[in-house]
């Protein structure tokens, strides 16, 4: 494969930097990779050719640098772009063309990165696998009858086979976390308030998180560092310094630091494989001079539950928005028809299943007579499972656990299944409850020949710290390197 | 929604329901709520003018538009 496509956004951007390759050169090479390959994959719902090679210029007209100036990106299709189609993966958002930029893509186009076009995704970033896209599914590049993943399956499909380096993700329950594991990539969901929502087509507004997707985790650090930071725009963004998270990743070093094995998050349910890999990876921290201790966190048992009455109440209000007046679809407009029968048809028209059973859902959470049972309850167990973590953060600097209890799933397996769908974020929806960090870097592949994630969690804004963890495992195993055991496209 | 999409929707909202529901096993009384992970409250930002979207750029994505407003259907039962 061309050495444009398998090289890292670090080596990249240098190679850029010193003239050796033109940005224009490095835009192309990966549209041609997508014309050839995406037709397998389907990572993109939508290529903006011109719109990258435009800003490759620039960057080959020295009007903008940084460390990761003329670096192509994949970006989630839940992040709005001025005059670049948006959906969200939504019928209700086919053909809408935003009037304004995300905040981070503001700051993704002042540092030089390259978009190439917007990415597939489960409907309004609910589900695991994409196949709740209303434009169909992504497909893992490790095996074209498996998911990549999701929600952002589209974002991690396409750095694992080579379409882009870089991709943005969100995370509400796992979605960059949960697609990076399951092929072979990292995912990074960054402290909640670390990086602007502004622009973030919202679904559950208080675990809504973007983050890096990445081949190696120092280019997710890159990534980090360019999209981090405080925004006027996001009255929920923390007004304080990205922490030194490339730092942390070149430094790759845990020495001295106290790692707690969460022992809720094991056992029946999980494949032996990924069990086996997680294990290594633990082992390997201690030899590599880390100490190991196993955490209880006994509350993570009722994330999940708890997850799926916040996710969908908040996201039942945030939809509401979907009104056929102003934007996006509007279906049965017959000159008779009332705004109420217009805005209802549209709805049905324009949602798919999912966001019908999560509205529905979230609807009853909230309503009177049912809303301390449910919602008010789910608020209280969101208590429990930050007190949790911050038990366990006295005693240990991370938290690790297996970022999915399997691999890989093939498509249709679980899209008639919520509840086996929903399993897939087990383990990542405690960090977004809490609204801390976490990671997942590869640490290698299971019994199946598929990859496995692990996952690190940090406390609030000690992001740094999953870094230089993930760091160490990845140099340690090599597994930077993991994809070149995917099937070549 | 047709009622074979209802009566699908209802039996997987039962189930759904039926495993959210252990949320009330654990939290008691005296367990306070948390509807945000960040404390934060009465967050402002500076009161500057900024430039704002024109009415074109507004009206570029509405379904219908007429004499620089939104056009939408009838909201009153009555004839107008």
């Amino acid at each position: 494969m061309n050495e444009l496509l398998t090289a890292t956004a670090t080596e990249l951007a240098a190679k850029i930097a010193a003239r050796e390759v033109s940005a224009v050169e490095v835009a192309q090479a990966h549209l041609d990779r997508i014309a050839e390959v995406d037709e397998k994959v389907h990572a993109f719902l939508h290529v903006d050719a011109d719109g990258a090679l435009a800003q490759a210029r620039r960057v080959d007209a020295g009007e903008v640098t940084g460390p990761l100036a003329g670096v192509p990106l994949a970006l989630k299709d839940v992040i709005v772009t001025k005059g670049v189609p948006t959906t969200a993966g939504s019928r209700i958002l086919e053909g809408w063309i935003p009037p304004y930029d995300a905040t981070i893509v503001e700051r993704m186009r002042a540092a030089g990165i390259v978009v190439l076009g917007k990415t597939n995704m489960d409907e309004f970033a609910m589900g695991s696998s994409t196949e709740h896209s209303a434009y169909g599914p992504s497909r893992n590049p490790w095996d074209l009858t498996r998911t990549p993943g999701g929600s952002g399956g589209g974002s991690s499909a396409a750095v694992a086979s080579y379409q882009a380096p870089l991709g943005i993700g969100t995370d509400t329950g796992g979605s960059i976390r949960q697609p990076a594991a399951v092929t072979g990539t990292v995912g990074a969901k960054p402290t909640y308030g670390g990086v602007s929502r502004y622009g973030l087509i919202a679904f559950s507004s208080s675990l809504d998180q973007a983050g890096p997707c990445a081949r190696t985790v120092l280019d997710a650090a890159l990534l980090h560092e360019v999209i981090g930071g405080h925004d006027p725009r996001d009255s929920t963004s923390i007004d304080a310094p990205v922490p030194p998270v490339v730092e942390a990743a070149r430094q790759a070093d845990v020495t001295g630091l106290r790692v707690g094995v969460v022992s809720q998050f094991k056992g029946d349910g999980y494949q032996p494989g990924v069990l086996a890999r997680f294990d290594e990876s633990v082992a390997l921290l201690e030899k590599l001079g880390a100490t190991v201790e196993e955490v209880s966190c006994p509350h993570f048992d009722y994330a999940l539950p708890a997850y799926y009455l916040i996710a969908p109440s908040e996201a039942s209000s945030n939809l509401a928005r979907y009104d056929a007046m102003r934007y996006g679809l509007r279906v049965g407009d017959d000159g008779e028809a009332s705004a109420e029968e217009v805005m209802a048809a549209t709805r049905d028209a324009g949602f798919g299943a999912e966001v019908k059973r999560r509205i529905i859902l979230g609807t009853y959470a909230l309503s009177a007579g049912y809303y301390d049972a449910y919602y008010g309850q789910a608020q209280k167990v969101r208590t429990l499972i930050s007190r949790d973590f911050a038990a366990a953060f006295e005693r240990v600097d991370v938290l690790l656990s297996p970022t999915t209890p399997t691999t890989a799933f093939t498509l249709g397996e679980r899209v008639d299944d919520p509840m086996a769908m929903y399993l897939a974020d087990l383990c990542t929806i405690p960090s977004n409850l809490y609204g801390g960090p976490g990671l997942s870097v590869p640490c290698g592949l299971s019994d199946d020949g598929l990859p496995v994630g692990l996952q690190v969690m940090a406390p609030v804004q000690a992001d740094d710290r999953m870094y230089r963890i993930a760091a160490a495992v990845e140099a340690a195993l090599g597994t930077d390197k993991l994809l070149e055991n995917a099937p070549r496209l | 929604m047709t009622d074979d999409e209802l009566d699908h929707l209802a039996q997987q909202l039962d189930v759904i329901l039926g495993a959210v529901a252990r949320v009330q096993e654990v939290a008691a009384a005296d367990i306070p709520p948390t509807s945000h992970s960040v404390p934060m409250s009465n967050v402002y930002r500076p009161d500057e003018l900024v430039p704002s979207l024109g009415a074109d750029a507004a009206l570029a994505a509405a379904p219908a538009a007429e004499d620089g407003r939104f056009r939408v259907p009838r909201i009153l039962d009555e004839e107008a």
